[in-house]
């Protein structure tokens, strides 16, 4: 067990905006409203998977649409206990609250739900990165029921879904989204401690917080060169390193597509790369070879300060470090690779681990 | 006819004068003044003698002034302002200001979040409560002279933000000063109110140093100038515009001794290394123009949504004063005399050791006070002295690389005396002609732009086609603006999709540059 202060906040947020490889939205502003809500209510009790009991019901929190929508509404903070309500009416008494994604910008919402509702929150994640679906988490993997899954506003609605399968519930919750003004909170599916302990990443919150701190601190090391402590230290293993010559964008259903093609610099002069991104990053090649593909996370960041570069913020001129991060076991499964691999992104290569394309070893984040 | 460039530092004022052909007449330096006035004056008065050029010949006046910079990060002179959002019921949960440090935060009076504002497509949000607006503005009449308006999306749509500024005349009458959020900021409402508080509460500091610029312009017979003040993003813009808008002057000292810089070596793509009389700022001049910075800016620890040029600084200046320590240790700055160093330092007959000093010292500067008062200075201190302000440039310059290869440098600025040229991680170094005035020079040679913005629809007309007609466009406005044709280029282009808009609709906005006629 440990607390979350407003002084954790940063590098958590720092760390999730590399875990959202790309997506998930600029943390920002979530931390602003985690800030302050604890500042209001009091820091957050966390516990690990482990130390919860079997017994437990805990409730999956999210923000849902557009980051961008939410950069300009933020949050009333009340859909909190709206939501809880409505759950707890449906549903079971909940125990604590856990995030479904620790990348990006729902690393956020949840710490915010917890000081807002008082409950605690669980240091796991559904994900343990960004993914673009509702249905895209470890525990809808599993099969376990995603319902009720309850929708509030900034207006005082409230939505609780019951559906045939996780597919309708990213299907009509992004409709209710939409129309009540692009930006949600979500409440969803009673779980177990026991299922949670199965199921989650495990320590992602921490994790998020180490790699922030890791980022942070990157210039203040000595041993080695800032970018071998960033390798080393985050688990990550550079692709490419260039400058962006051209980014592509388009935006359809809802969702964020593009392309980012580099040249380049120093070591990979002559050679070219390019990214192609749904929301989150998906593919990455090397001169015309795939390098990694979804599962796995291809992050870009700056070349000297090594922060995340997001997709939003992909600007010619730009020099990035293309880098992949080994993803969380489960989604190497059929079944994974079936529900976020690059087949359900529609691209048309088979997912190949990415240390296996390299040829090398790769630590796992996950600990 | 001449232009006449000043810059006010916290060190010196620097003014120079530069002919039809862009060729330096003159260049002086003058103390800065606590009341700023005196030291521009002061500063005009040498110009003009050291040129030999009658005031009444300078046909465009520009200053670069880092005023609203030090006000903020000093959290001096900024007035109290109020701040109205509007946007309720959303947005409550983030109140204005959360991460502020409180000495700033202090600035504000009062703020409220009232019902209003708009969803991403246009829509209602919520109705505009204008009693509500009414009673906030009621409520802080006698208090400030100052509003910042902010609203949920009006960057889509300013209606709730231009009504809520009509009753503020109301209220608070017609010389009430009113910052709104959709004309400062762009998408990103904290950090577009952000920049819009920073605004409101410069407007005594801007009305001072127009107002201040503008008479002494005048005291000095300077009467048939076009007057400019210097942007961040080395353009600049007129004194009314500047009264409106004062933020847009953050950060154009880096800017204009960057391109400054470019101007005096010659050289397009350099580390620019601008040493003043208490900080040094490291930029990096790439095809001409400063190298924006890629993350969020923050001003004085508040974070906006401005582009920047990227600059470092350390605390190391001509001023930085020198000590050795007890356990022999010798340290350089941060602390520094600033404009007194004309009294304080040992070579001008004052007891403090600066870093001026020990380069006198060292010989690496002759005509700079009194040799002979720092001659009993031990060689071995100097020599240490010298070592750490070595090493805090050069590691700053390896910060500021993006490879290992050396790269070329340009010194400039008043306390560049202080900083050897042989600099490990360099090719070349460069120290040009009048290389101490490289600020007011690159404000002298300040460009004017037009920016062309627009919704199109690809489906409609190619990206290519629709992209090469904004880039005309804005050379078009460029142009009207006052620059001459030949001399126009695209400085930035932003080319972004509308989420949730039907078909392929791309946000675009081109701005195009050039030097200014005659």
């Amino acid at each position: 067990m440990r607390t979350i202060q407003v002084e954790d906040l940063a590098d958590i947020a720092l760390g999730a905006s590399l875990l959202g490889s790309g997506g998930g939205g600029d943390p920002y502003m979530g931390r602003l409203e985690a800030m302050a809500a604890i500042r209001k209510y009091g820091p957050v009790t966390m516990y690990d998977p482990e130390e919860i009991p079997d017994d437990w019901t805990v409730a999956k929190v999210s923000g849902v649409g557009a980051p961008s929508v939410y950069l300009e509404k933020g949050r009333n903070g009340s859909e909190y206990l709206r939501a809880i309500e409505a759950f707890q009416k449906v549903g079971r008494k909940l125990d604590a609250l856990i995030p479904v994604e620790c990348g990006g910008l729902n690393s956020m919402v949840p710490i915010a739900a917890a000081a807002v509702a008082g409950l605690p929150m669980i240091n796991a994640d559904g994900m343990g990165r960004a993914f673009p679906g509702l249905q895209q988490d470890t525990f809808c993997l599993a099969d376990v029921e995603g319902c009720p899954y309850v929708i509030t506003d900034d207006k005082g609605n409230v939505s609780i879904l019951y559906t045939a399968n996780a597919d309708w519930t990213e299907k009509i919750g992004r409709d209710i989204c939409a129309v009540t003004g692009g930006a949600v909170l979500a409440i969803s599916a009673p779980m177990t401690g026991a299922q949670i302990k199965q199921f989650a990443v495990p320590r992602t919150i921490d994790l998020a917080q180490r790699l922030g701190r890791t980022i942070r601190e990157v210039s203040d090391v000595e041993a080695s060169s800032p970018e071998e402590h960033f390798l080393a230290q985050t688990g990550a293993v550079r692709l490419f390193r260039g400058k962006i010559s051209d980014v592509l964008r388009e935006t359809r259903g809802g969702y964020n597509f593009g392309r980012a093609e580099m040249e380049g610099i120093l070591e990979d002069k002559g050679h070219t790369a390019a990214v192609e991104f749904q929301n989150e990053n998906i593919f990455a090649e090397v001169d015309g070879t795939i390098a990694a593909t979804v599962p796995d996370l291809i992050c870009l960041v700056d070349s000297d300060t090594f922060r995340p570069v997001t997709t939003e913020n992909l600007k010619y001129g730009k020099r990035v470090l293309v880098v992949a991060l080994r993803c969380w076991d489960a989604w190497r499964s059929p079944a994974g690779v079936n529900l976020v691999g690059p087949g359900w992104f529609g691209l048309e290569c088979p997912y190949v681990p990415v240390e296996e394309r390299l040829g090398i070893e790769l630590p796992s984040l996950f600990q | 006819m001449y232009k006449l460039g000043i810059d006010v530092g916290g060190t010196n004022t620097d003014a120079v004068l530069i002919d039809e052909d862009l060729s330096v007449v003159a260049a002086v330096k003058y103390p800065t003044s606590d009341d700023i006035y005196s030291g521009i004056m002061g500063s005009i008065d040498a110009v003009l003698s050291a040129g030999e050029v009658n005031p009444a010949e300078i046909k465009q006046a520009m200053l670069g002034t880092t005023q609203c910079t030090n006000a903020i990060v000093q959290r001096q002179g900024l007035a109290p302002i109020a701040i109205l959002r509007i946007g309720a019921p959303a947005s409550v949960g983030i109140p204005p200001m959360v991460d502020w440090a409180d000495d700033i935060a202090a600035v504000c009076v009062a703020d409220a979040i009232i019902p209003g504002g708009f969803e991403f497509d246009g829509q209602r949000l919520s109705e505009f409560d204008a009693q509500a607006a009414r009673e906030f503005f009621e409520s802080v009449k006698g208090k400030v002279q100052s509003v910042a308006i902010s609203c949920v999306f009006s960057t889509v749509r300013n209606d709730d933000e231009i009504a809520a500024a009509k009753i503020a005349r109301e209220v608070l009458g017609e010389d009430v000063c009113l910052s709104l959020s959709s004309e400062i900021g762009s998408m990103g409402l904290i950090e577009r109110e952000n920049a819009t508080i920073l605004n409101a509460a410069l407007h005594q500091v801007a009305e001072r140093f127009t107002e201040g610029f503008a008479k002494s312009l005048a005291e000095k017979g300077v009467v048939n100038a076009d007057v400019y003040l210097s942007q961040n993003d080395g353009t600049l813009m007129t004194m009314e515009y500047a009264r409106k808008y004062p933020i847009l002057t953050i950060a154009c000292g880096p800017t204009n001794s960057i391109r400054g810089a470019s101007y005096l070596s010659k050289m397009d793509n350099a580390i620019v290394i601008d040493v003043g009389g208490t900080t040094t700022d490291l930029g990096v001049l790439a095809n001409g123009f400063p190298r924006e910075s890629g993350v969020a800016v923050t001003i004085g620890g508040v974070r906006t949504n401005f582009r920047m040029p990227d600059v470092i600084s350390i605390g190391l200046g001509g001023g930085s004063i020198v000590r050795q320590h007890e356990d022999g240790t010798v340290t350089v700055g941060p602390d520094s005399v600033g404009f007194r160093i004309t009294e304080k330092a040992l070579v001008f007959g004052g007891d403090v050791t600066t870093a001026t000093d020990v380069a006198v010292r060292l010989g690496m500067v002759d005509n700079v006070g009194d040799a002979s008062k720092v001659a009993d200075m031990p060689l071995e201190f100097a020599e240490a002295a010298m070592a750490v302000m070595r090493e805090l440039v050069e590691d700053s310059i390896d910060m500021m690389k993006v490879s290992n290869d050396d790269i070329d440098a340009i010194l400039v600025g008043g306390g560049s005396i202080v900083v050897p040229t042989d600099l490990a991680g360099t090719a070349i170094c460069v120290k040009p002609e009048f290389s101490g005035c490289a600020n007011a020079i690159g404000s002298a040679i300040s460009k004017v732009s037009g920016t062309y913005e627009a919704l199109i629809d690809y489906d409609v007309t190619p990206r290519d086609e629709a992209l090469d007609q904004a880039r005309n466009a804005a050379i078009e406005l460029a142009v009207e603006a006052g620059a001459v044709r030949e001399t126009v280029e695209i400085i930035d282009v932003e080319d972004v999709p509308l989420q949730y808009y039907p078909g392929h609709t791309n946000r675009v906005r081109v701005r195009a540059a050039g030097e200014l006629g005659k």
